[in-house]
Parts: structure tokens; C-alpha cells; sequence
């Protein structure tokens, strides 16, 4: 490292992660190290071991009498709302009452002395349930017709005589498992007993706000009773978004009702037992296409497991219907969307939103149909393209208006030597028996904001004081995707001061009300605007002032690098902003924005949803095993469209963060439940993430350099959070490519997502028997 | 035992520490975060599978003390008695360590909560590379094998691996070698003392007696207590079954078991023999057994893991025990009686069951070396690094002018136990390794098993899977060059290929 320049900070600077030091010295603070108040408590959640039926007696004595239990909590002891539901339906008890939904749902809670002694009382609770038949499967309930919400529909144009007078076909299903979240900080909330019977909650969450309204009305208060406040968490995904508050409220209860501080920290176990998860996909498709392969005509259905309740799945699987196109022009189009209700764990937003699982049906048709045209499944994704200024309307009747996926994947064509290794891999696979390899290239086109038009919204809150410091707090959340430095960085470029004077501080909705989710990969296009405005805010108080303090007209005022320059006199920031106090100007402000031009009808499926879309693509090198189905990534080259980068550094990071993570749910991370409904794959030991290893040496991301955002987002820059989970989708398309290397790229395999070393091997087989067929 | 000491004594950072064990079940963990207050060290998973909570293990050892990142959820605190803990609060308490600069200078957190767990493991890297005086950097392999048992969700590894790079050609700091120095001399001092531990409460005991002698009476005092060595196991019971062991006795300061003897003839491990310690010997029989033990859990589970636990929890899964079997391994068992030796696969009764009778316990392994044998393994699991097999295949054989003379196969996670496929050696026995033979050799080894369908892998995938291990030995012994997924041979330049000037 080299001297330390005088002025640091301003957006597009690769500064590193504003917690960095902390992080690596063990400083940073996650709510389970904080400083317990005296006489803390420890809660526990206790379950029942059946999926599903009706509780019909609980024998909770020994659970009360067990060493350093102080109480239990029940359904009965909810003075409010017994629910936790993001949509206020009801479908969420914060402990099951009568009905149990699926295996492991909490029905009572331990709070003890220790935290110990509350996960031992908690294996003592005696529940008798009449056990029913469980629904496990989309299948199963296809078949039972039991869903979460009602079916969903959008399309365009006379998909049915177009895929009728389509002279070639190809169908297929692409299925995809979910995933868990594996955040490293398990879910976590310290509850402190505050005045008026209200509570001040340390938690780890990505919706401070839901938080306080699902507690207020599990206590029964307003939301004014209940302060949530969020330093940092441990990762989320989307798994800390509605998942967070059944925690929260519990150990909130439990703070009220013993007039101490209760903290719930689930289990590894607990955590991936109880909370939800990526949702499951089958996506049925149908394609009608020309004989150069171009698509003519699609009819998709796609189901999801959504488990016991609605929670966030109706967006999911909006945005999956959404994302079915990934980047191509369906000139007439039929996507249909079934929610099953299964006795599982509800499922919940995760990274991509079911953006991913709706791509993979995109990206599977467009294999199928280069399979049958004999063309490289690269010429047929480029012919499919969205068009410029033609064929451009998506299945939702929205124009995209900022394509560059053509320009994108053409220079990674080159860079990658896609076409060399194509050829190098074809004679490598002719004369090697056991190893094969495979690659591929897929695009990714990915919608940017809330699908849900209220949530493009939020605040910022920025105080100046006396001695020129800056406190900065907004709605956002900082889950490790570097959002506090950006919106740092924000402010310091409006400002133009060094970056270290700028506090970074706690999201509290106290200071920050009414916020959004941290999801959508909005947090910096969403509090970067409202810290900017508030800055501004500030700015213009500043100018004003110094115009008339010194004379000066507001044109001849300008703030550069740490100082203001006020006609011909250079003044310091702070020295500037003592004069402001000291003439009773305010120095503190707050910021709002709200995302222009957008709007959607989910019931029509039409409207503009998306403020822009962001671009990327990925080169990936796969081989594989015959004989075991094993299977390594061996090269991956990126090149990704994050407009103009407000942060460099923290965008790469997402990048590959994001691949890997898509990669594991591509290929490790197995999801498995017994035939009774007992998820079997619930902690590390068992659920494989990817680890170091896994990660190919061979490793090349680049930022598309040409990007700029054409929308007027914060400084041009594209949101980078979700988009980079689904060029992994390359890795399972290479995987594909080099199974059907076994019949001579003769046939196609049908591979499911993920493809583990017995997926791989089931599709090597079935190719081998239709060879000797 | 004779003039025990009551407390746990070790040095926390250069603090002497001594702790009263109210419980024996504490964890080294649950110490740190609760009772000493140093929450750097983080719980992620407290089954030694993520190493949020890492920490380094200062020992003695030969010439000084050696370092060894270890997954303190699940120590027990009696184990660190007479060691050294290190914490990420201590590596960075007078100036910050080169490795977490590196980490913070490189991107190397995001979220940040891996991060101090990364932190002691490229720590102990860093420290071993350092012991080496060699001036050739630490490599991908190097940097892959110390973090295998890292998990990190946000990075997708690459900074990680750079700032691995950047502190690892950093010296040591200055005030490292100083501390050691302090550190070894109050450790020599304690251990010579030679006063044994054994902590009791009202919740039980926590013995680690330091010689056999001593193991033998306090053995016939306890009958009903649990044996420990390194908790690999044992530590999940107390963290993920919610059992509390009130009887434990800690064979990990037992010299006589700590033993690794090789002659000409063969190989004796002693069961105390941590399994990274005893990988460099049996590494040397060949070079799947070195891949199998570079990926035998993680360095940590290795460094704290033992050779004895790997066999006496009978686990149908473990992978040493398919592999010692394959390789004619005896087991030697050892009781105030004296010592029985016994072909290690009859050790495996059933599920669960061993032929260990109470007041025995394992002593060593003792294997044959034996040139002639033609010997390959494999393990598949879901991911390369530290997942548990979902079949392993273990094969070992002698021929003769292209015949089978003798063999022994053995399948972990096929049955309830590590066992033979004893039709499948029946059907090789005498016959060239032909087509027909392999065929004849598959369709035995169909009738050998009945595997279970688990999380792991279908039974149908379990048996397919073997059939074409067996397929995979053939191949291995017939043709000279089988290309293998994992090794980096396999792919030559490629990251030197792609983009042009990327
Ligand atoms: C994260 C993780 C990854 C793992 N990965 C693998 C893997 O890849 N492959 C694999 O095979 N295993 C794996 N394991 C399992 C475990 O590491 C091994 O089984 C280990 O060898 C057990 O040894 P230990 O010394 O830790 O035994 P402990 O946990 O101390 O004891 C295990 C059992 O053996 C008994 N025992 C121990 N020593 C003796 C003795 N000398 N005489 C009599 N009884 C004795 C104990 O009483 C206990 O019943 C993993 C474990 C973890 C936590
Ligand atoms: S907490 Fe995960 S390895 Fe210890
Ligand atoms: S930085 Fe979040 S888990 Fe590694």
C-alpha cells in the first residue's frame, strides 16, 4: 500500500468494504457478539417430529421443568396477531396453533437461562399430532390442485396458430431444485425490552420495517412501539428478507413478557430446518422455430413448490414468468405460472428471485433447438436476440429499449476464443474415454426493480455537524454486497469530502422510516438517489448560505475535493459549515427518491416493471466423468455490464460471489427430503456449498467498459446484486454439452438442475441405452 | 490418578489462563465467544463444517511449537490443556497481521463473517510456509488444501485466493517469532511438570491421562466413560445430538498412542496419530491415498481428527477403514488383559456394533507394505472438498503374468459397515483382467451389496457407481495413462489460453 492520497473516496473509486479491517480483525460487530444487557435470555423454538396434521394435545411439563427454564411460550400467549406473514394474509403463525404445515414448524418456544439449556428443554416437548397425508412435490400437487394463489397468465400475440404453423418443434422440462441460503450468520435477534411496553430489536435482516410491523402485530402495538436496528448481517440473499421477523417477534414476545432481554439465535439445523428456501421449479416448454432455428412460437408452464404459505411467491414466480425470455424474442408467446402449496417449508426470495429458474427454461429451449438445426447453440441464441428497434416487445408488452447483449457477447466471443476451444474440445472429446468436456456461453438479461411498484421507493437521513463530520444513514441494509460504502461514496462525491469523514451507520427505523426490503438488487440504485438528494439538500443550504455570508453569487461557488471554493476565497468544508452553524443554518437533512417511468399489472401481466435491465454474459469450460458423473468447472470467463461503476471493486465481487453461488445451485447443493417430508440436507455436513477448490483458477471477469445506464439511475451505474447469480447458468449448460458428447452430439440429455455426479450419471446412461437402442 | 490438577490450564494469546470446568462438555467455543468475551471467533454451523470459528492450536512439537488451525465448536476445553489458543484478536493486537491486510486490501470480505475463520487458516498457512525455507511461493493447491474447511457465501473464493497469495510471500511478523519463543517455554515447563488433568463438577469428570498405566485404571475406575480423542465426532454429539457427557477420557496426551513406527514391512499407526500427521506416511503408499486424505474433511478435522476415532466409530462411511482393509491393515486392541490383534474388517460387526468389548480400546493399526500390490481408491461425494462419501471404492491386488493371484476389495457407504465384496474377489480370483472377466467380476458385485438411498445418493446410483469403480481399476491396471478429472495435469495452459491479453 502506498501513501494514503489526501482525498479519497468519490463514486467509482475501488475503495474496499467501508468494515474490511473490522471484518478481518474480528472487530465488526454481528448482533450475537454485541453486548448482552444484564439478565439476557435465551430463546428456542420447539417443534413437533410430523409434517403435517392436527395438533391435538400439548404436554409441555417437562419443557417448563427443565433446568434454566424461566418460560414457554405458546399460540396462546400472542397478545396481538399470531402471524408473520410479509402479506398480512394470515398464512404465517408466528407458532402453529391447531394445524401443523410441514416438518419442524414451530410450535412453542423455550426461553431459558442460557442458550443452552433452551435447546435442551426444547427437544422435551411432548405434541400429539393426527398426522395427514403430506403433499410434497409440484407434482403431487398439480395433481391435488393445491396451490398458495391462483394460476397466472401473460403472453402475446396468436402463440397457438404460430406454434401450429412452426415448421419444427422441440419440448422439454427443465427442472431446478431450490437452495438454501447458507448465509454464514444463521438468523439472529436480541430483543430489549423498551418504554410503553414497546422493544428495541437488534436484528440480522434486509427488512428492518417489516420486522417492526410483523412484531407490532404479534404484540398487538403500532409500529411507533417497535425500533428494529440493523448494523450488519452475516449474509442474506434474500433469506433475511421476510425470514427474519418470525425470529424477531418471537424474541420480542418473550422480552415483553419477562421484562428482560431475550435472544433467538437459531441453530445451524434450526435455521435451514425452519426457514424458507430458492423456490423448485418445473418449466414445461413447448417451441415452434424456422429452419435456421429462430423462434417462431413458445407455450411455457411453469410450477413452483412454494411450500405451507403465499410469503414472498408470488413475486417470485411473477419474476420467473418474467424472466422466461432470459434475452430472446418470442414473436408470439403463451407463459402460464402454478404456485403449489406443498407441506414444506415456505419458500422465500433468494438472489434472482425465481429469475433464474424462468431463464433456464429459456436457456434449455434455445439448446434443444440448435441440437436439432445442427447450428452452434451460440448462433441460435444470437439470431434469437432481442432486436434493436424491432422485436423488442417482451411476453409483458414492455419495449427494451437498452439492449446490448449482441455487442456484450460478440466481444466475449472473442476475448474467450470461444470458437477455438469449441473446436479444441470437440477433437479433445473424440479421442478421450472417460473425460469429456463441454462449454458453453449463456447471456443473461436481467429486469431491475421492484416488481411491486410501491417498494421503488426510500429515505436517507444525513446530519452535518458543527465540526464538519457526517453521519449517513438510510433504509438500506449492508449484508456484505459493499451497499454502505457506495452510498458512502455517493455522498462524498456530492459533498466533496474525504470519505473517512463520513460516519457509516446503523439502519434504524428510527431514523429511516417506512424503508423496503434490501432486495431487488435495488439498494443502490434506490438509497444512493436518496442520499444524493439529501446531500444536495445540504449542498444548496451550504451554497445559499455562503453566497450570502460572503457575498458571492451562487454560480461563483463550487465544492471540489475537500475544500469550497467561494469566488476567489478557498474555505474548508468544515470550517464552512461551523460558519453555517453559527448563522442557524440547518445542518441536517433528508433525502427521498421514488424510481420514475415505472408501473405493472400483475393480473394482466402488462406494464413496464423494470426501470432498465442489466447485461452480462459467461464463458464457461466444464468436464465431466463417465464412469463417476463427477464434475469440475474448469474455466470461467465474465464479461458483465454494470453501467458506469460506482464501485469497481465491490461490482466484481458480486460478480464472482454471484457465480459461484449460482454455480453451487447448479451442481452441490442438494436439497433433499425423505418420502415423509423430512429435509434430511440441513446443515453444512450434508448441504455442500462450494468451497475454494471449486473455483477454477482459470477465473476472468471483466466490466463491460462500454456500459452506461441510458436511465438516469445514480451516476449511471446498473445494479449488481442479482444479475451475475444466472451466468452460471452456463456451467449447467456446458454440463449438458458435454454429456451429449457420449452419442456424438447426436442427442441431447435431459439433465435436472442440479446436476450432482448421480444426475450426471443417470443422463449419461439414458444417452448410452438410446445409443444401443 | 496420582496428583492431578483440577483446572484446565493453557494460554490464551501469551495469556496463562487457567479455567474451572463446571461442565465437561464445554466447548473451546463456547469459551471463547461467552466466557472470555472474544467474539471474533464466530459459531457458523458448530459441526467443524464451515470454519467460522477457527482458531490456531499451538503445540509442542519436535524442535518448537507448531501452529494448527483447528474448528474450536468442536473442541472440548479440556483438550487445549497444556496448548496455546490463538484467536483472530491475538494475531492482530499489536499491528495488524500481514494476512489480515491482505485480506482487507485484496476484497477479501464481503459480509465479513468467514472472514476471521479465513483469517487463522491462512494464519496457519502463512506459518507453515514460512517454517519451510523455501523461497518458492505457496501455491493454488496449497491455498485450496488450507481452506477447504473455510466456507465463505459472499466471495466466491478469488480475493481470498490473492490475499492468500500477497501474505503468504510476507515474512512472519517480528513479533511473532518473540511470542512463540515466550510461549514455548511456559508450555515445556507445564508439560514436564507431568501432572495429569482430571476436572470434576457436579455435572462429571474430564480426565486426559498421560500414560497408558494411567489410562488402564482410570478406565477400570470409569467403565461406562466415554473414550475421546479428536471429537471430530464426538464434538457433534454434544453440539447437534444435545448430549452431555458426564465421564470423558481424553486419549490425546498419551504418548504410547501418539506412536507412527514403519520398517521394511510395515506401517504401525498409533490410534492417537491426528490424521493430517499420519497422511504423510500413508500419502507414501500411494498416491490415492494422498488425494484421499487431501480430502479427508479439511485441514482443521485433519489436524484434530485421529486415525483410532476414524476405525472405532464404526462408521459405514469413514474412509480410512475401506481402504486399510484393501490394504490386509490389522487392528491391534489393548486392555488391562493385554493386546489382541485382529484383521481389521472383522473389527466391523454391524451397524454400530464393533468387536471392542468395554475396558478395550484401539491401540494402532499396524498395515503391511507390500510392493506387489497393484492398489487404487476413490471416493465420490457431491463436492471435491470435505463431503463424506457416497460410495468409496477401495482396490487392491496382486498379479501374476496378467493374473489375479489375490485381491481384496472393499466399499465404504455400500453396506452398514466398511466391507468386502467378497463375490467380486471371487469372481476375479484367477482370472485376467479381461472384458469377460470385468463383466462376470460387475454382475458378482451386484450380489455383494444392498445400499441404502440417502441425502448423499440413490441406492440405484450407489451400485452403478461401484460396478464402474470396478470398471475404472480395470482400466487403471490395463491402460497406462487414465486421465483424472481432479488432477491439474489433465489440463494443460488452459490458464494461459483464453483471452488474449485478459
Ligand atoms: C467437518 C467434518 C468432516 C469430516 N470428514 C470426514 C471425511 O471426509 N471422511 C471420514 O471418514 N470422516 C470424516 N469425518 C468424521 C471424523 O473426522 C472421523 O470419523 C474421525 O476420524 C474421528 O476421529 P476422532 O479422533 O475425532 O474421534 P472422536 O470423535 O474423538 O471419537 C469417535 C469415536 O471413536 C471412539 N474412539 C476414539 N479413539 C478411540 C480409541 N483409541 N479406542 C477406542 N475408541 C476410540 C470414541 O469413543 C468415539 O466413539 C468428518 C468429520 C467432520 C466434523
Ligand atoms: S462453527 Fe462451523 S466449523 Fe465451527
Ligand atoms: S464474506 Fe460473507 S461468508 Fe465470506
Amino acid at each position: 500500500m502506498g501513501e494514503r492520497p489526501e482525498f479519497r473516496g468519490v463514486a467509482g473509486e475501488a475503495l474496499r468494504h467501508d468494515s474490511a479491517l473490522k471484518h478481518t480483525t474480528g472487530e465488526a460487530l454481528y448482533v450475537d457478539d454485541i453486548f448482552e444487557p444484564a439478565g439476557t435470555l435465551y430463546l428456542a423454538p420447539g417443534t413437533a417430529d410430523v409434517t403435517c396434521g392436527c395438533i391435538l394435545r400439548m404436554d409441555l411439563a417437562a419443557v417448563r421443568e427443565a433446568p434454566g427454564v424461566v418460560s414457554v411460550l405458546t399460540a396462546a400467549d400472542v397478545p396481538g396477531n399470531n402471524d408473520v406473514s410479509p402479506t398480512g394474509c394470515g398464512d404465517d403463525p408466528l407458532l402453529a396453533k391447531s394445524e401443523l404445515h410441514f416438518h419442524r414448524q414451530p410450535v412453542f418456544a423455550v426461553i431459558a437461562r442460557s442458550y443452552q439449556e433452551a435447546r435442551s428443554a426444547a427437544r422435551l416437548g411432548k405434541i400429539d399430532v393426527a398426522p395427514s397425508d403430506p403433499i410434497l412435490t409440484i407434482d403431487q400437487a398439480l395433481k391435488a390442485g393445491t396451490f398458495v394463489s391462483e394460476q397466472r397468465q401473460m403472453g402475446r400475440g396468436d402463440w397457438q396458430t404460430a406454434l401450429e404453423d412452426a415448421p419444427h418443434h422441440a419440448k422439454g422440462t427443465a427442472w431446478s431444485g431450490g437452495q438454501d441460503h447458507f448465509y454464514l450468520e444463521g438468523q439472529v435477534s436480541l430483543a430489549v425490552p423498551a418504554e410503553d411496553g414497546g422493544v428495541h430489536i437488534y436484528c440480522s435482516t434486509q427488512h428492518p420495517s417489516e420486522v417492526q410491523h410483523a412484531t407490532a402485530t404479534v404484540l398487538g402495538l403500532t409500529d411507533r412501539s417497535v425500533t428494529v436496528e440493523v448494523r450488519r448481517m452475516g449474509g442474506g440473499f434474500g433469506g433475511k428478507e421476510t425470514q427474519a421477523a418470525q425470529w424477531a417477534a418471537l424474541a420480542a414476545l418473550a422480552a415483553v413478557k419477562t421484562g428482560q432481554a431475550v435472544k433467538c439465535r437459531l441453530d445451524r439445523d434450526d435455521d435451514m430446518l425452519m426457514t424458507g428456501k430458492r423456490h423448485e421449479f418445473k418449466g414445461d416448454w413447448h417451441v415452434g422455430f424456422d429452419d435456421e432455428g429462430r423462434i417462431m412460437a413458445a407455450d411455457i408452464h411453469l410450477a413452483s413448490r412454494c411450500g405451507f404459505s403465499r410469503d414472498l411467491s408470488d413475486p417470485v414466480n411473477d419474476r420467473a414468468m418474467l424472466h422466461a425470455d432470459n434475452a430472446y424474442f418470442y414473436p408470439a408467446v403463451r407463459i402460464r405460472s402454478d404456485r403449489c402449496r406443498t407441506h414444506t417449508v415456505s419458500n422465500t426470495a433468494f438472489r434472482g428471485f425465481g429469475g433464474p429458474q424462468g431463464m433456464l427454461v429459456a436457456e434449455q429451449m434455445i439448446q434443444a433447438i440448435a441440437h436439432q438445426v445442427g447450428k452452434d447453440p451460440l448462433d441460435v441464441r444470437k439470431i434469437n436476440f432481442y432486436g434493436r428497434g424491432t422485436r423488442d416487445l417482451t411476453p409483458y408488452h414492455m419495449q427494451v429499449e437498452d439492449f446490448i447483449l449482441d455487442d456484450l457477447v460478440e466481444e466475449l466471443e472473442v476475448t474467450s476464443r470461444y470458437r477455438q476451444r469449441r473446436q479444441e474440445i470437440g477433437e479433445y472429446n473424440l479421442s478421450s474415454p472417460i473425460v469429456r468436456r463441454g462449454l458453453a456461453l449463456t447471456p443473461v438479461k436481467f429486469g431491475i426493480s421492484f416488481t411491486n411498484t410501491i417498494f421503488n421507493q426510500a429515505g436517507a437521513l444525513l446530519h452535518v455537524y458543527k465540526d464538519g463530520s457526517i453521519q449517513l444513514n438510510h433504509g438500506g441494509t449492508e449484508m456484505g454486497q459493499g451497499l454502505f460504502i457506495k452510498v458512502a461514496q455517493v455522498v462524498a462525491q456530492e459533498l466533496q469530502v474525504d470519505i473517512d469523514q463520513i460516519q457509516i451507520t446503523a439502519t434504524h427505523t428510527g431514523k429511516v422510516p417506512n424503508t423496503s426490503a434490501t432486495a431487488a438488487s435495488s439498494g443502490s440504485d434506490l438509497n444512493g438517489m436518496a442520499a444524493m438528494n439529501a446531500a444536495r439538500t445540504i449542498r444548496r443550504r451550504l451554497t445559499a448560505f455562503a453566497s450570502n455570508h460572503y457575498g458571492v453569487p451562487e454560480t461563483e461557488i463550487a465544492f471540489y475535493s475537500g475544500r469550497i471554493q467561494i469566488g476567489a476565497r478557498k474555505v474548508s468544508f468544515s470550517d464552512l459549515v461551523m460558519e453555517a452553524y453559527l448563522n442557524r443554518v440547518q445542518l441536517s437533512a433528508t433525502g427521498f427518491y421514488r424510481t420514475p417511468k415505472i408501473h405493472w399489472d400483475p393480473i394482466t401481466a402488462t406494464g413496464r416493471p423494470f426501470y432498465y435491465f442489466a447485461y452480462g454474459a459467461a464463458v464457461t469450460e466444464v468436464a465431466i466423468d463417465l464412469l463417476t458423473g463427477e464434475n469440475r468447472v474448469i474455466a470461467v470467463d465474465i464479461l458483465h455490464d454494470v453501467g458506469r461503476s460506482l464501485n469497481p471493486a465491490v461490482d466484481k465481487g458480486q460478480i464472482e460471489g454471484g457465480f459461484i453461488q449460482g454455480m453451487g445451485w447448479l451442481t452441490t447443493e442438494e436439497l433433499w427430503w425423505d418420502t415423509s417430508g423430512r429435509l434430511k440436507t440441513h446443515a453444512p455436513s450434508t448441504y455442500k456449498i462450494p468451497t475454494c477448490s471449486d473455483r477454477p483458477e482459470h477465473f476472468r471477469i471483466r466490466i463491460f467498459e462500454a456500459g452506461k445506464n441510458p436511465e438516469a439511475t445514480i451516476y449511471r451505474s446498473k445494479a449488481v446484486g442479482e444479475p451475475p447469480l444466472m451466468l452460471a447458468l452456463s456451467v449447467h449448460q456446458a454440463i449438458v454439452d458435454a454429456i451429449s458428447s457420449v452419442n456424438a452430439y447426436r442427442d441431447l440429455p435431459h439433465l435436472p438442475a442440479p446436476a450432482t455426479p448421480e444426475a450426471i450419471l443417470n443422463a449419461v446412461d439414458a444417452l448410452r441405452e438410446r445409443k444401443a437402442a | 490418578m496420582q496428583n492431578a490438577r483440577g483446572r484446565v490450564r493453557f494460554l490464551l494469546g501469551s495469556q496463562p489462563t487457567e479455567v474451572e470446568l463446571a461442565d465437561p462438555n464445554l466447548t473451546l467455543l463456547d469459551y471463547l465467544r461467552t466466557h472470555a468475551r472474544l467474539t471474533g471467533t464466530k459459531e457458523g454451523c458448530a459441526e467443524g463444517d464451515c470454519g467460522a470459528c477457527t482458531v490456531l492450536i499451538g503445540e509442542v512439537h519436535d524442535q518448537g511449537l507448531r501452529y494448527l488451525p483447528t474448528n474450536a465448536c468442536i473442541v472440548l476445553l479440556g483438550m487445549v490443556d497444556n496448548k496455546q489458543v490463538l484467536t483472530v484478536e491475538h494475531l492482530g493486537r499489536e499491528k495488524i497481521h500481514p494476512v489480515q491486510q491482505a485480506m482487507a486490501d485484496q476484497h477479501g470480505s464481503q459480509c465479513g463473517f468467514c472472514t476471521p475463520g479465513f483469517v487463522m487458516s491462512l494464519a496457519g498457512l502463512q506459518w507453515a510456509a514460512s517454517c519451510k525455507n523455501e523461497s518458492t511461493p505457496v501455491d493454488r493447491a496449497q491455498i485450496d488444501e488450507y481452506l477447504a474447511g473455510n466456507l465463505c457465501r459472499c466471495t466466491g473464493y478469488g480475493p481470498i485466493v490473492s490475499a492468500a497469495r500477497e501474505a503468504c510471500s510476507a515474512p512472519l511478523p517480528e513479533s511473532w517469532q518473540a511470542h512463540t519463543a515466550v510461549a514455548e517455554t511456559t508450555l515445556r515447563a507445564w508439560q514436564n511438570q507431568g501432572q495429569p488433568l482430571c476436572c470434576t463438577s457436579d455435572r462429571g469428570f474430564f480426565a486426559a491421562p498421560r500414560s497408558r498405566a494411567d489410562l488402564h485404571t482410570i478406565m477400570s475406575d470409569h467403565p461406562g466413560a466415554t473414550l475421546l480423542a479428536g471429537a471430530t465426532d464426538i464434538g457433534l454429539w454434544i453440539t447437534k445430538w444435545g448430549q452431555r457427557l458426564s465421564a470423558v477420557i481424553y486419549l490425546g496426551q498419551i504418548p504410547e498412542l501418539q506412536r507412527l513406527v514403519q520398517n521394511d514391512e510395515k506401517l504401525e499407526i498409533g490410534a492417537g496419530v491426528s490424521l493430517q500427521d499420519a497422511s504423510t506416511t500413508l500419502s507414501e503408499i500411494s498416491p490415492d491415498l494422498n488425494r484421499l486424505l487431501r480430502r479427508f474433511g479439511s485441514r482443521q478435522v485433519r489436524n484434530q481428527g485421529t486415525v483410532g476415532g476414524n476405525i472405532a466409530n464404526g462408521s459405514p462411511i469413514g474412509d480410512l477403514p475401506p481402504v486399510l482393509i484393501a490394504l490386509g491393515a490389522r487392528l491391534r486392541i489393548a486392555s488391562t488383559g493385554g493386546v489382541r490383534e485382529i484383521p481389521l474388517d472383522t473389527f466391523f460387526v454391524d451397524y454400530g456394533q464393533q468387536d471392542l468389548a468395554p475396558g478395550e480400546f484401539v491401540e494402532s493399526v499396524v498395515i503391511p507394505l507390500d510392493r506387489d500390490l497393484r492398489f487404487r481408491c476413490w471416493k465420490i461425494a457431491k463436492r471435491f472438498d470435505q463431503d463424506i462419501s457416497a460410495v468409496l471404492g477401495a482396490f487392491a491386488a496382486k498379479l501374476e503374468g496378467g493374473i489375479v493371484r489375490e485381491v481384496r476389495i472393499c466399499f465404504g457407504g455400500m453396506a452398514a459397515t466398511p466391507k468386502r465384496a467378497r463375490q467380486c474377489e471371487a469372481a476375479l480370483t484367477g482370472q485376467p483382467l479381461d472384458h469377460e472377466t470385468l463383466a462376470r467380476a460387475r454382475q458378482a458385485l451386484a450380489t455383494d451389496f444392498d445400499p441404502i438411498t440417502d441425502m448423499r445418493a440413490s441406492a440405484h446410483y450407489r451400485q452403478r457407481a461401484a460396478g464402474n469403480l470396478l470398471e475404472k481399476y480395470f482400466l487403471a491396471m490395463t491402460t497406462t495413462d487414465l486421465p483424472d478429472l481432479y488432477d491439474e495435469k489433465t489440463w494443460p495452459g488452459l490458464s494461459n489460453q483464453s483471452f488474449a491479453n485478459g
